[in-house]
Formats: C-alpha cells, sequence, structure tokens
C-alpha cells in the first residue's frame, strides 16, 4: 500500500472523475444506462478511496500534511504538483466526494430539461475533480487552477439545464432568461475575484522568496518580507477572490441568482461544497501566510459576516420561492462559518469547519428536496405549495427534519457550527477587540432566532395547512428509490455529526490548534 | 562563408514557393499544390530540429548561435523557437485553407504560392538582426496578405478588405522606413548590436529629440502591424471581408510576425532606452486591452468579434514590453517579460487558428457568421459546438484550457519589476479578462443555451461533414489547447530556450 499512501491514493480521489469525464464522452449518446454506470463507478471509486485515505490517515498527527506528494509540474515558473491532506482538508475532500457520488444516484431519474445525461455526466465529473483538487492543492498555482476549474461546468449546467422563466433585469432593462442571466453573472463575478486573487499570488511569489508553496510560503514569513505596506493589498485582492466565492456580503450577489436558476444537482453541488472552496481559502492561505493582515483585517470580516447573518435572515422572510429562500439561508449560514474564522481561534476555526461540513449535508439536502418538489408541482411559489405533508407524507417528514437541522437543533450537525462560532465570538484572539466581538456575537445570536423564524415559517407554509385546491384530484408520487438512496446518506451524516461532533473534530482539532500557534505563536 | 545548414529553412520553404508555382502548372487536380505546400513545410521542420538539437547530433558542427553576413543574420534558440511556430501555424493555416479554397472554387495554386511566400518573410524576420533585412522581411510577409486579403473578388467586402488593408500597410512601412532612417542617422549604424552600443548616452546628447522620434515612429511602424489601438482601424473591417483563413492567417502568423519585429527592435537595438519603449508600449497595451474588449462587447458578427478580440489579445501580448517602464528595470525583468511574450504568442497561435477553425467550419455550413444565427449549434453539431467552447474560453483565459498560462505569464512578467506603473497595467489586464469572458461567452451562450432559430435546416446539417483537412487542424489545434493547458512544461521548455536570446541584459 506504499503507492497509495505516498500521493497516488489522493491523486487518483481527484483524477478518477476526470478520467470517467474522459469514458463517459466516448460512449455514444444513445447509450444512456451505460453513461450514467460509468460515471457512477468513477465517481463512486473516488469516494471509496477518499473513504480508505481517512482510515490511513494518521490522526495522531493530523496537523501534517500526509498522503501527498511534490512533483514538478511548471518548472518555468516554479509551480510543482504539490498535494497532501491534514486535518482540515481531509473532512472537505470526504464531502466533495461523498455529495458527488449523491448527485449521481439523485440524477439517475431526475433529468432537468433538456435532458441529454452525457453532457450533464461529464460536467458533474469534471467539476468533481476541480473541487476535490482544491482541497487537497498546496501549491498556490496548482489551487488556483482547481478553483478555476470548476467554474466553466457549473457556468455550462446553470446556462443549458437552469430555470426557463423570463425576467426583466434593472438598469438594462433586458428580458433574457433566468439561466442565462445567472450563469454570466456567477462566471463574472468570481472571475473578477479570481484575476485578483491571482494578482495576489503572484505578487506573494516575487516578494515573498520566489515560490507558491503554501507551506514554504508560510514557513518563510513571506509576509514579512512583502513589509507591511504591501502585505495590506495582498491581503485585500487574495480576499477579494475568497469572498467572491463564499459568498460574503456585499459580494453575495450573485448566490440567489446562482442557486435558484441552477438545475437540483446544480445547487446542491454549489451549497454543497463550492462555497466552501472560499472559506477553506481563507483557513489554508490568508492565515497560515498571511497572519498579521488577517488578524488586521478579521474585525472587518466579522462585521460583514454578521451583517450577512442578518442580512440574509431578513431577506429570508421576504422571500415566496422556497428555492430562493434556501439560497438565502446559504449566506447565512456561511456568515456564522466566516464569523468563526474571524474570531482566529482553535474554537472558531473548528467551528468554521464543522459548519461546512454540516452546511455541505443539509443544505445539500434542502436543495435536494426542494428540486424534487418543484419537480412535482411545477412552482416553487410557497403559497402555492401549503399541505405538502397530506400530499406526500415522507418527503414533507424529512423536509422538516433538514428545516430543523438547519436551524440549528442540538443534537443535529447545524447546532455545532453556529454555537461554537458564537462562543469564539465571545472571546475573540489576542490583540482582537473583545467588545466588538461580543456586540457581534449578541447580533448572531439575533440572527440564529431569526433563522429559527424564517425555516419555520417555510415549514408552516409549505408543508402544514391543507393542500390548495388546485392539486385535488392529482396524484403525487412520494420519495422514490433514487432520492431514499441519495437523501437517506444525508439523514444518517446530519445524525452522526450533530450526535458525534468528534466524526468532524477528531481531524481537525490538532491541525486547527497547530495552525493558529504557527500563525499567531501560542 | 554561408552556413547552408543554418539557412536550410529558408531555403527548403522557398524551393517549397516555386514548387507551388510548378505543380500548379501541370495538369494535374489543383488541391495537389497545397499537398506539395504542407510537405514542404513539414520538411522545413527538419532542419529546425537539427539545428535546434545539433549539441546532441554527431553530424551536426555545434557553435551556439550562427551569425552570418555580418551579424545581420542569426540562428539562435529565440529564432529557431519563433520559426518553429511559424511553419507550425502556417501548416495549420494551410489546412485551414484547403476546404474552403476548393468549395468556393478559389484560386488554389496562387493562394499558396503566395501564402508560402509571406512565410518565408516570417522566418527572415525571425532571424534579421539588422534594420533593412527586418524591413526586407516584414514586406515579404504583408505584401502577399494584401492580395489574399482580395481573393473573393467578386465581393465588394473582400475588395474593400484589400484595399484598406494596402493603404495602412503602404503607410505604416512608411512610417517605420522614416522612423529607421532616423535611428540610422543618429547612430551611424543598422545593426542592432550597433545600434544598442551607439545609443549610449544619445538621450542626453545634442540628437536626443531625433533620436526619440525615431525609436517611436519605429514602434509605430509596427503598431500598425500588430493592429494595436489607436492603430487598429483597418483590422475588423479587413478581418471580416478577408476570406476566413486569410484572417486566420493574418491574425495569427502576420501578427505573430510584427511581434517578432517589434521583439528584437526592441530588446536588441532599443536596450539602452528601454524606459522609452517602455511608456510607449504600455500605453498602447493598456489602450489596445480596454478599446478592443469594449468595442468586442457590442459585435454581433463571430468574425468581427475575433477581430476586435484580437486588438485586445494583442494588447495583452503588448503588456510584458509595458513591464520595462520602470527606470530600474533589471535584466532578469526583462528576460521575464521576454519570456512571456514568446509563451503568450504560441498559445494564442493554437486557440486563435482552433477558433478560425470552428468559424470557417461551421461558416460553411450555415452560409452566415452572425452570433444569433449560430444559436443552438450545440443540439445539432455537439463537436464543433464543444470545440467552440474550448477555444473560446482559452481565448478568455479560464484554466485548465491553455490560455490561462499565456494570461498568466503576462500577469507574472509585469509583476516581476515590482513597480508601481507595471502593477496598474497588471490590474487593467485583470480588469479587461473579466470584460473578455463576457463577449467570448455570448457566442458560447448563442451556441450551447439558446433554441434553433427558425428556418435553419438541421438535418441537412447533420449530415455535412466536415473536409479532411479541416478536421485534422481542428483536431491539432485541440489537442494543443487541452494538453498545453493541463501541462504547460511542454511549452515553457520552448519559450525558455528563446530566453536566452534576452539575456544580454
Amino acid at each position: 500500500m506504499e503507492w497509495f499512501e505516498s500521493g497516488w491514493g489522493l491523486s487518483l480521489v481527484v483524477f478518477l472523475p476526470l478520467i470517467g469525464a474522459l469514458v463517459v464522452l466516448a460512449i455514444p449518446k444513445a447509450e444512456e444506462e451505460t453513461q450514467k454506470w460509468t460515471a457512477l463507478l468513477f465517481a463512486g471509486a473516488s469516494f471509496v478511496l477518499s473513504v480508505l485515505l481517512a482510515l490511513r490517515f494518521d490522526f495522531g498527527e493530523a496537523g501534517t500534511l500526509q498522503l501527498g506528494t511534490n512533483v514538478d509540474w511548471i518548472t518555468a515558473i516554479n509551480s510543482n504538483f504539490h498535494i497532501g491532506i491534514d486535518g482540515i482538508s481531509l473532512p472537505l475532500v470526504v464531502l466533495s466526494t461523498f455529495i458527488t457520488f449523491l448527485s449521481i444516484i439523485y440524477s439517475w431519474e431526475h433529468w432537468p430539461e433538456p435532458h441529454n445525461p452525457k453532457a450533464f455526466l461529464v460536467l458533474i465529473l469534471i467539476l468533481a475533480t476541480g473541487m476535490a483538487g482544491t482541497f487537497v492543492a498546496l501549491d498556490l498555482i496548482l489551487f488556483f487552477v482547481f478553483f478555476e476549474v470548476v467554474l466553466l461546468p457549473m457556468y455550462f449546467m446553470i446556462g443549458i439545464w437552469g430555470d426557463r422563466n423570463e425576467v426583466t433585469l434593472p438598469v438594462f432593462n433586458i428580458t433574457t432568461q433566468m439561466r442565462l442571466y445567472a450563469a454570466i453573472k456567477f462566471f463574472l463575478f468570481t472571475l473578477f475575484g479570481s484575476a485578483f486573487m491571482l494578482l495576489g499570488f503572484l505578487v506573494l511569489y516575487f516578494k515573498g522568496g520566489r515560490t507558491f508553496d503554501m507551506l514554504e510560503l508560510a514557513a518563510n514569513g513571506a509576509e514579512g518580507m512583502l513589509g507591511s505596506g504591501l502585505a495590506v493589498w495582498v491581503f485585500a485582492a487574495l480576499a477579494l477572490g475568497f469572498a467572491v466565492k463564499v459568498p460574503m456580503f456585499p459580494f453575495h450577489t450573485w448566490l440567489p441568482d446562482a442557486h435558484t436558476a441552477a438545475p437540483t444537482v446544480g445547487s446542491v453541488l454549489l451549497a454543497a461544497i463550492m462555497l466552501k472552496l472560499g472559506t477553506y481559502a481563507f483557513v489554508r492561505i490568508a492565515i497560515p501566510i498571511l497572519p498579521e493582515q488577517s488578524q488586521n483585517w478579521a474585525p472587518v470580516i466579522a462585521i460583514l459576516a454578521v451583517i450577512g447573518i442578518i442580512y440574509a435572515s431578513l431577506a429570508c422572510l421576504a422571500q415566496t420561492d422556497m428555492k430562493r429562500l434556501i439560497a438565502f439561508s446559504s449566506v447565512g449560514h456561511m456568515g456564522f462559518v466566516m464569523l468563526g474564522i474571524a474570531t482566529m481561534t482553535p474554537i472558531g476555526i473548528n467551528a468554521a469547519i464543522i459548519g461546512m461540513v454540516a452546511h455541505g449535508v443539509i443544505t445539500g439536502l434542502l436543495f435536494f428536496l426542494a428540486g424534487s418538489m418543484s419537480h412535482r408541482y411545477h412552482t416553487r411559489e410557497m403559497a402555492r405549495l401549503g399541505g405538502n405533508q397530506k400530499l406526500m407524507p415522507i418527503m414533507g417528514a424529512i423536509l422538516g427534519f433538514t428545516a430543523m437541522a438547519s436551524l440549528g437543533l442540538p443534537g443535529l450537525a447545524g447546532f455545532w457550527g453556529e454555537f461554537m462560532a458564537l462562543l469564539a465570538a465571545f472571546s475573540p484572539a489576542a490583540g482582537l477587540s473583545t467588545t466588538l466581538f461580543r456586540t457581534l456575537m449578541v447580533i448572531g445570536a439575533v440572527g440564529t432566532v431569526l433563522a429559527a423564524g424564517y425555516l419555520l415559517w417555510m415549514l408552516q407554509k409549505v408543508n402544514f395547512g391543507d393542500p390548495k385546491d388546485e392539486w385535488a384530484g392529482h396524484e403525487f408520487h412520494d420519495v422514490d428509490i433514487f432520492e431514499k438512496m441519495a437523501w437517506v446518506p444525508l439523514i444518517i451524516a446530519i445524525i452522526a455529526i450533530g450526535v458525534f461532533p468528534r466524526i468532524v473534530f477528531g481531524a481537525t482539532n490538532d491541525a486547527v490548534i497547530k495552525l493558529v500557534t504557527s500563525a499567531f505563536g501560542g | 562563408m554561408i552556413d547552408y545548414h543554418a539557412l536550410a529553412p529558408e531555403l527548403i520553404l522557398a524551393g517549397t514557393v516555386m514548387a507551388v508555382l510548378i505543380v500548379d502548372m501541370l495538369p494535374v487536380r489543383k488541391h495537389w499544390t497545397a499537398v506539395v505546400g504542407l510537405l514542404g513545410l513539414f520538411a522545413t521542420v527538419v532542419p529546425i530540429l537539427t539545428l535546434g538539437f545539433c549539441e546532441s547530433l554527431d553530424f551536426c558542427d555545434y557553435s551556439g548561435s550562427r551569425e552570418m553576413f555580418g551579424g545581420s543574420y542569426v540562428i539562435d534558440a529565440f529564432s529557431l523557437a519563433l520559426k518553429g511556430l511559424f511553419i507550425g501555424s502556417a501548416f495549420v493555416a494551410v489546412l485551414l485553407s484547403v476546404g474552403y479554397l476548393e468549395s468556393n472554387r478559389f484560386w488554389q495554386g496562387e493562394f499558396y504560392f503566395l501564402m508560402l511566400a509571406s512565410v518565408l518573410g516570417a522566418l527572415v524576420m525571425a532571424s534579421s538582426r539588422d534594420l533593412v533585412t527586418m524591413f526586407v522581411g516584414l514586406e515579404l510577409v504583408t505584401g502577399p496578405t494584401f492580395l489574399m486579403a482580395g481573393w473573393r473578388k467578386g465581393e465588394a467586402r473582400s475588395n474593400e478588405a484589400a484595399l484598406k488593408f494596402f493603404i495602412i500597410g503602404v503607410l505604416s512601412a512608411a512610417v517605420l522606413l522614416f522612423g529607421m532612417s532616423l535611428v540610422y542617422g543618429v547612430t551611424g549604424e543598422l545593426t542592432f548590436t550597433g545600434i544598442r552600443a551607439g545609443s549610449v548616452g544619445v538621450l542626453d546628447g545634442d540628437l536626443s529629440g531625433l533620436f526619440i522620434i525615431g525609436v517611436l515612429f519605429t514602434i509605430l511602424g509596427f503598431a500598425f502591424k500588430v493592429s494595436a489601438v489607436p492603430f487598429h482601424f483597418w483590422t475588423p473591417d479587413t478581418y471580416e471581408g478577408a476570406p476566413t483563413p486569410v484572417t486566420a492567417y493574418l491574425s495569427v502568423i502576420s501578427k505573430t510576425a510584427g511581434f517578432v519585429g517589434l521583439l528584437a527592435i526592441c530588446y536588441l537595438a532599443f536596450g539602452e532606452v528601454t524606459t522609452l519603449w517602455g511608456t510607449g508600449l504600455w500605453v498602447l497595451a493598456a489602450l489596445s486591452m480596454t478599446v478592443g474588449n469594449l468595442i468586442a462587447l457590442r459585435q454581433t458578427n463571430v468574425v468581427r468579434l475575433l477581430g476586435y478580440s484580437s486588438i485586445a489579445q494583442g494588447g495583452f501580448i503588448l503588456v510584458p514590453f509595458g513591464a520595462a517602464i520602470a527606470a530600474d528595470v533589471t535584466g532578469s525583468d526583462l528576460e521575464e517579460a521576454f519570456f512571456a511574450t514568446v509563451t503568450y504568442l504560441v498559445i494564442y497561435a493554437f486557440m486563435n487558428l482552433g477558433a478560425f477553425g470552428v468559424v470557417i467550419a461551421v461558416g460553411n455550413r450555415l452560409r452566415s457568421a452572425e452570433i444569433k444565427d449560430w444559436a443552438g449549434l450545440f443540439s445539432y453539431a455537439p463537436g464543433l459546438a464543444t470545440m467552440l467552447g474550448l477555444f473560446f474560453f482559452s481565448l478568455a483565459g479560464i484554466p485548465p484550457l491553455a490560455g490561462w498560462f499565456a494570461k498568466f505569464v503576462m500577469f507574472r512578467s509585469v509583476l516581476a519589476s515590482g513597480s508601481g506603473w507595471a502593477g496598474a497595467l497588471a490590474v487593467v489586464a485583470a480588469v479587461n479578462s473579466v470584460i473578455a469572458f463576457y463577449y467570448y461567452s455570448k457566442v458560447v451562450v448563442s451556441a450551447f443555451m439558446e433554441k434553433v432559430p427558425d428556418g435553419v435546416p438541421v438535418a441537412e446539417i447533420r449530415e455535412q461533414r466536415t473536409a479532411p483537412s479541416l478536421q485534422f487542424a481542428l483536431v491539432l489545434t485541440t489537442i494543443g489547447v487541452v494538453v498545453i493547458g493541463f501541462y504547460p512544461t511542454l511549452i515553457s521548455g520552448l519559450a525558455e530556450a528563446a530566453k536566452t536570446f534576452a539575456s544580454g541584459f
């Protein structure tokens, strides 16, 4: 098994889906069954290997990067294929292969218009490579490439299979289909952020010792070499790139459109994994390499995070579209994650990571549910959906369960991230204003109440009451077998993480402590 | 003594040019002229390779760079790398032309004769190291293209294209010659090394004004060739009116030749006055990117859009030159810039030729290059639509397609010097690469995400096959764009070799 632990295993986890994409591409268009099984096989293999990696992972040394490799890639610019995982990336890698696998199962009989499973599967698989790759890359350029690889598949997914309702854009006064608007908006926002992120990486390279290696940059004290004047700008450039992806208020406006317009699986992958690329980058790149600036900017990030929490909650209360409500709730949850990171304490960063994983499984499931319901009702208007519980009891029950998890009910996965983020805000890292963070904690706590408010409000509108007259005489299929197969593992994960948060903390805790000590010295 | 081994690429190509004319006179099918041309180009690669890997070959007499004619003509790593690029792009350009000329019944023998003669000029430019040889090479590149642009002689647009191109071409030649004559007048030298030696301290002397005007006019002459804003007005009209394969040729080979001349003159002849041309090209780069992109946003025709896109891309290629604006620029920074330009040119050739290949293939089916007519292409020609996506997003610089590496080294080279002005140019380029995405995606949106318009004979189009030569060209460029994107080391070796040229600083 030596080959497996010397980087090959991890590389296979990342690149098996890509190979799968090429194989699916080679299968004739008519043979849909073969395409589906091939895609499932490759995504499944990637998931199984990532679990095997987790089993081989040395949890005693969770703070060191393991199971990776470092070989030449682009020698001319001194960039290497350097990958590896530690306790911080391990849960996210497993999460991404897990969700991809479930997405393919769910897709089995749920193809959005205009059908074409072949192209859809190819895009999911390319996306999977990009997402897993971002979590294992330890070289800035490799990271950048993976970070961007996810853009094109998602762009096509939204643009081709997305929402066909007409919208009229404000300001421009152009009427277009929702999917086209959402796709280009998503892409332009992210591209704008990442262009500046790339400039930041380059300045780090030239001023920070001519290396793109994240570990070397952190160890060399690249920040000191930059000088504080330049470091401010470098941090701002990186943060812009990451914040757009998260998305943090005020860069979040692409998210509700993209999530609402995307096909079900697209929304799930976006919410469950792609949003984590940004928060992960804050933890993996910004804090270790630019600790001083991270600390200086922490109050700004924390304030924006809390504005995001409150703003998203209020926006949720104003929604009439169920999917859009869930999309806005993502902005709020990512606000808690960012608040946790901004405290710069081990508790806060642990909270952020468990928050990411929990949001991945919970909001992933919520989007699956929203997709399946709009597939059956052909509408997402909550006003028309009432009485779902009576029409489809199992679906209603799962929706109720997931909403509870999302509002942070203790015992379910959502609780830990929010609770601990607030806890961490009570006593932020030395050097950060306690008054400010405690104020933010209080406001954030109000946010959790609002979150409970909008989720219960949604349940009340969608699940309870009597079915609307328009559905009289309609037969609704309750949850089908593919939905069960995709959702049950998520439900199990939500309960398991809620009851035994050690599943995540066991991996992250040592790694986070090591990260914080090496960045801020004890 | 003449080193025939070193001159072999030019000699073989010159022989091919003659052979094409002779085959044209024989009573055989006219497409044999293309075959002869392709074989000749292929044969030209052999001496380029033997020269490039001379060190490890027994029969080859290795002596580093080979100089001839009193230093006017030099075969070194730079010129070989660029010659390889020219031959490769010309190979693809011929492949793009074959089907187009056959199906439209245009003259063939003469066309390939002119195209190969123009390529010969590009080879000469890559090696020339004095003003006169450079000028002769440049005119040999440009002359035949005036005729090629007017090849659809029955069409008014094609005639307009050729005429506009001719007038601007002649004007730019005059400007260039005027600049060169002033430089010669001030320094008394024609060779680049001589000019460089003669220009030490000239900016502090009595003739500084004359010299500055000479340098700027020389650069302006090239700015016309590479269609940098504000000298770009001929480009969109010529690109739209000319036959599409000719547009591909103009936007890649002729443009690259312009950049090669600019590289050689700026870095070798004007190496002592880097801030002077650095400033000029900084402005041109910023303008070309911004204006090219902004106008491209409004285009509704794919060829015109690619025309403006190539103006903007030209701006990106000029960015590394702009890095020389810093007063304290060092040799290693300039090497960085040089490396970036060459890398960009190589990748640009792949993706732009590929993009035009798709335009030719689709245009042949739909008889239209209007973006709205391309709607729904993916539903009836998925292969072509996918390639369209690949090339256009590569031009936009989205990883993992090759264009990202080109943009990346471009950013890297400006930030290497660390000066504020260079940093500002990097920010302009970053914003522009976002704008560029919007119009590239417009074509892709139409092809992938919109409904097929009424009146498109879908069933008929499904039956049509792309000409084998065009298929071959598309496969070559697609592989290039994807493979280089994943593993850029493949070409960075090539560009690294070219960098030795700039190591004189």
